[in-house]
């Protein structure tokens, strides 16, 4: 067998199911969007009906402010775990990590008990705030799986920074806060708009979470699903996700041009 | 002032803590107390893990096998491609690698619509167990290859290979021996992360299953809808006590992974 062959044999399975069940389906969806009465206006029609350009831009909203949240929350716990040792630091840490392998549904689960009717907010202060199925829910929902996710990756960049520039700018006589607007802020950049797009990606796309808790708010993955399951309308249901997957893919983009991996998106 | 800013990033950590490990401390002790409405002082008991069991057994191990053949899938598919990518490096297989990962981008609602439009009509293929396994390797696929393939980039492949095949060693023979050994460290954090995330998966699957096809996180879904918050709850516990376990493995695998590569 000459080297050729044995090249060509290792990506034969892979470039099979890749062109079966990645390339061929998701022409195949593109298409459809275009198949209904309206023809490619389909795209058109999202932004002059209400209903959609309002999912759109409710989706779009509670996707930003989960990003600014998780970034803040994050890289303050971020920094503070990189340049302290303390005991319980670990436990700390394993915490924060730990939602990385919940599903969607878990996390709706999570919230539920948090703030549910029988949650936990709710029998403390009985009858007055029960946030789980609104809007509320849904940001705090997508706020538990961001965390970890843009943790990590600053981490990650917080533990390359080089100490010296802090010291220097310590010695120079700089308080603490212009240290963090000046130097560590400008030296994070990069990772931070990764993990940003991150979560914004993951935000957007989140389906388990919004399922769980919100069968009612108008989010695009929500709306998506009860286009094609209850209202039967295809290419509608294609078209969002075709919009929904190119505002995804885009974001990954920036965040891969920024920094080297991604984190798994699944929320 | 000061004295209490200094204190912020600390609070900020414990609450951000607080707010993750809460809910999980509830999901446990409503999973293993009599009422949860009358709180721990009704008692606890293992019934409703045992109702559990009854009533989802069926489901834990679907999951399990499709993880186990989402792993077997993607080692066969993921490992020689790996090696392929990381042996010709260029612009082709920055090209391939990056639409492999696509499902990472896309989000699975969407990569489920496109499989059941095109599939959906073949019937024995919509109602078996492959069309969600083709759901998870699709999903997973990109972490075995790029887990495989940055630890092989990290060593030199030619010259041990030029070595072997000056000695008289084939294509085949090479990968076995000098390949697979090598890329050991990448092939278990990249096996661990397929299993972890196969029992995990929800959104493609959710689309993807049929009544007769629950997985563990359909399941789970099914049960927050329809059951009592105890039972709920205890299946959240039975999915903690499986996956955690699989997420600590699956860190120190790619901990390990990316120190034996420095």
């Amino acid at each position: 067998m000459s080297r050729r062959h044995f090249v060509f044999l290792c990506l034969l399975p892979l470039s099979i199911f890749t062109l079966a069940f990645l390339a061929i389906p998701l022409g195949r969806l593109i298409l459809a969007s275009g198949e209904s009465d309206r023809g490619w206006g389909i795209y058109l029609q999202i932004l002059q009906t209400p209903r959609y350009l309002s999912t759109l831009l409710q989706t779009v909203v509670v996707s930003l402010a989960v990003t600014v949240a998780a970034l803040a929350i994050s890289t303050t716990a971020g920094l503070y775990l990189v340049r302290n040792r303390f005991v319980g630091r670990n436990v700390l840490l394993s915490i924060l990590t730990l939602p990385l392998a919940f599903p969607g549904v878990v996390v709706g689960f999570m919230i539920i008990l948090l703030g549910g009717r029988q949650g936990l907010v709710n029998q403390l202060l009985p009858g007055y705030w029960v946030f789980a199925y609104s809007i509320t829910g849904l940001f705090l929902g997508y706020l538990y799986f961001s965390i970890p996710r843009v943790l990590l990756t600053v981490m990650a960049a917080a533990e390359k920074l080089d100490p010296a520039l802090e010291e220097a700018a310590r010695t120079l006589g700089a308080p603490p806060w212009r240290i963090v607007v000046d130097v560590l802020l400008p030296a994070l950049a990069p990772a931070l708009i990764a993990a940003g797009a991150i979560a914004f990606a993951t935000a957007m796309g989140a389906f388990g979470t919004a399922f769980t808790l919100a069968t009612d708010i108008d989010v695009l993955p929500m709306v998506i699903y009860t286009e094609f399951t209850l209202s039967a309308n295809i290419a509608m249901a294609s078209a969002l996700s075709v919009v929904l997957g190119l505002v995804t893919w885009a974001m990954l983009l920036i965040a891969r041009s920024f920094s080297g991996g991604a984190v798994a998106a699944g929320g | 002032m000061r004295h209490v800013a200094r204190h912020v990033p600390l609070a900020v950590t414990l609450l951000a803590c607080a707010f993750l490990l809460i809910p999980i401390i509830q999901s446990i002790l409503a999973g293993l107390t009599v009422n949860y409405f009358r709180g721990l002082s009704s008692g606890l008991t293992l019934k409703w893990i045992g109702q559990v069991w009854q009533l989802y057994s069926g489901s834990i191990f679907l999951s399990i096998w499709l993880a186990l053949a989402c792993l077997v899938v993607t080692l066969v598919l993921g490992v020689p491609a790996a090696y392929v990518l990381a042996r010709n490096p260029g612009r082709l297989s920055r090209v391939l690698e990056e639409f492999i990962s696509l499902p990472l981008a896309i989000p699975g609602l969407a990569l489920a619509l496109a499989l059941l439009q095109l599939y959906g009509s073949v019937q024995g293929f919509r109602t078996s167990w492959t069309f969600i396994l083709v759901g998870h390797v699709l999903y997973t696929l990109p972490f075995m290859v790029r887990s495989v393939l940055s630890v092989l980039a990290a060593i030199d492949l030619k010259t041990l290979e030029e070595g072997a095949a000056s000695l008289g060693a084939g294509p085949a023979r090479r990968f076995i021996d000098i390949v697979v050994p090598n890329a050991m460290p990448g092939i278990l954090a990249g096996a661990l992360t397929v299993v972890t995330l196969s029992i995990g998966e929800f959104n493609l699957t959710w689309m993807l299953h049929t009544p007769y096809l629950k997985t563990l996180p359909v399941g789970l879904a099914d049960s927050y809808a329809s059951m009592r918050l105890e039972v709920a709850s205890a299946y959240t516990l039975v999915f903690f006590v499986m996956i955690v376990p699989l997420l600590m493995a699956m860190q120190w695998a790619s901990a390990r992974a990316q120190r034996i590569m420095q």
